[in-house]
């Protein structure tokens, strides 16, 4: 996958998680088309509460393919404001649109400086062509 | 070393995602592994299964020798061609691997046995052959294409040479006869398969394979990976090699009894054990699982009953129920009340019969 393909205004985890930055303020949260790719059909998804508190680099969803079943961290930390209730009948939403309509949850971050952390989409774009040699 | 069948660039052009299956280069799927699930239940699939081995038995005693190598008995087989599925194994009763044998002639039968078991089943065959003086030759010369699903059959008979049709037409289920493919390619249908589907399983000659699995897309049979085969044979209620059944587990606990002949006379390996544990009671069996909540059941996952802890098995989503199906090994005087540990959550399972599908529909009570 080339660079070009991976929306600019994303920021990623090395595990392949992505974080948008909302106009409100929101971070919004899913996971990238490559990891899709990787895991192939998705079957299930289990996502947070709303309410729930989540922290930065640990699981805070799973979603399970029929290949196998994957954690998902969270990018940043904060409260889950919103989950994305499609994927309950619509798992493989994320497989047509990983960077879309297949977002998990929406965290209201406590912290946003964690942010400075992650990926930009250059650098992610980078991780992965590595990962595939 | 990665070893690779004669497909393998086919795959490779068809963007296989690949992956390492028992030491062998495989295809897991090629685009979506449910859809290729699916075209076989309603339509026609087809595997490279060309990594399982063949082994070809010569000799006047050849059918004593398998009377005693084999657990299921090869005195059902009576017409040539005819085939049966059966355990091999050791003299703890414990299974070596599961095979099927073709009787294909007086002093000629043929074994497809599984390929992450090649070398230790090669050995054993060979070891047990000695006594009887049977000749063991192993066939790396055949590629094989497994043809599944309810089309699969037309499909593929479209293909064969007009003398061959009618003969090929009437082939029973379990088994096998000669024909002639595309172009006169020398082919070896056998009317079996791993997914619960009607169909064929094809030997064809290394050199021909890359053809006749281009003439099979040309009509319209669909590329499908080993992923899909594997979801396919779950809900067929196939047992795997190495997961739901090995060295440390006999036929009786492993839902294999029905491949099990204890036939008047007969010394088979692993008779004794297999009698002695009958007699003493078999400790743990192999149930069907069902979870009607969301969540999927894999191998490895704990299951919870009144009398202790079993576990897993071949476990997975079924494409064709929409929910997780799975094999588990419980204590055999375990109730129905079970519940699976899904990553520290307990839950609830319902014991069902298998197969859980047979023939596209999802079978009663499932």
């Amino acid at each position: 996958m080339s660079s070009s393909e991976i929306p600019g205004d994303l920021k990623f985890l090395k595990s392949h998680e992505w974080a948008r930055v909302e106009d409100n303020g929101l971070i919004r949260v899913g996971i990238s088309n490559h990891a899709q790719e990787q895991l192939g059909d998705l079957v299930y998804v289990e996502l947070p509460e709303i309410g729930a508190s989540v922290q930065a680099g640990t699981g805070a969803a799973t979603v399970e393919s029929v290949k196998a079943a994957s954690d998902i961290y969270s990018p940043v930390s904060g409260e889950v404001v919103e989950v994305n209730e499609i994927l309950g009948d619509k798992p493989e939403t994320i497989n047509e649109d990983a960077y879309g309509e297949g977002w998990l949850f929406v965290v209201k971050a406590s912290d946003r400086a964690e942010l400075d952390e992650l990926l930009n989409a250059d650098d992610y774009a980078e991780l992965i062509e590595h990962e595939d040699d | 070393m990665t070893e690779k069948t004669v497909l393998n660039a086919t795959h490779r052009e068809l963007g296989a995602r690949m992956v390492d299956f028992g030491g062998w280069d495989m295809p897991i799927s090629y685009g979506s592994q449910l859809e290729e699930h699916h075209v076989v239940r309603r339509d026609a699939g087809m595997f490279d299964v060309s990594h399982m081995t063949v082994v070809d038995l010569h000799g006047a005693k050849v059918r004593d020798f398998l009377r005693h190598l084999l657990a299921n008995s090869v005195d059902k087989l009576k017409v040539q061609g005819k085939a049966l599925y059966t355990c091999m194994l050791n003299e703890q009763g414990g299974v070596i691997d599961d095979l099927i044998v073709y009787f294909l002639g007086d002093e000629f039968f043929r074994l497809v046995v599984n390929a992450a078991t090649r070398a230790k089943d090669l050995a054993w065959i060979e070891q047990q052959a000695q006594a009887f003086g049977v000749a063991v030759q192993e066939r790396p010369d055949f590629a094989m294409v497994a043809v599944q699903g309810p089309n699969a059959r037309a499909k593929v008979i479209g293909l064969l040479h007009e003398v061959d049709r009618a003969r090929i037409e009437k082939l029973r289920r379990f088994a096998a006869a000669a024909a002639q493919g595309p172009h006169g390619v020398p082919l070896f249908i056998a009317r079996t398969g791993y997914t619960g589907e009607d169909g064929f399983e094809i030997l064809v000659p290394q050199d021909q394979a890359v053809t006749l699995w281009k003439e099979l897309a040309a009509v319209g049979v669909a590329p499908c990976g080993l992923g899909a085969r594997d979801t396919l044979r779950l809900e067929a209620g196939m047992n795997l090699y190495g997961q739901d059944m090995d060295e440390n587990v006999t036929p009786w606990e492993a839902g294999l009894a029905w491949t099990i002949a204890l036939d008047e006379g007969r010394d088979f390996i692993g008779r004794k054990a297999l009698e002695q544990q009958k007699a003493a009671g078999v400790p743990r069996v192999l149930i069907g699982l069902v979870l009607d909540d969301k969540g999927v059941l894999r191998h490895g996952q704990k299951v919870l009953t009144d009398r202790g802890e079993g576990e897993i098995l071949s476990g997975g989503f079924a494409p064709t129920l929409n929910k997780s199906v799975a094999f588990a090994r419980v204590p055999a005087d375990a109730t129905v009340e079970l519940r699976v540990d899904i990553r520290g959550r307990e839950v609830p399972v319902r014991q069902v019969k298998f197969p859980f599908v047979r023939d596209g529909k999802p079978c009663e009570g499932i």
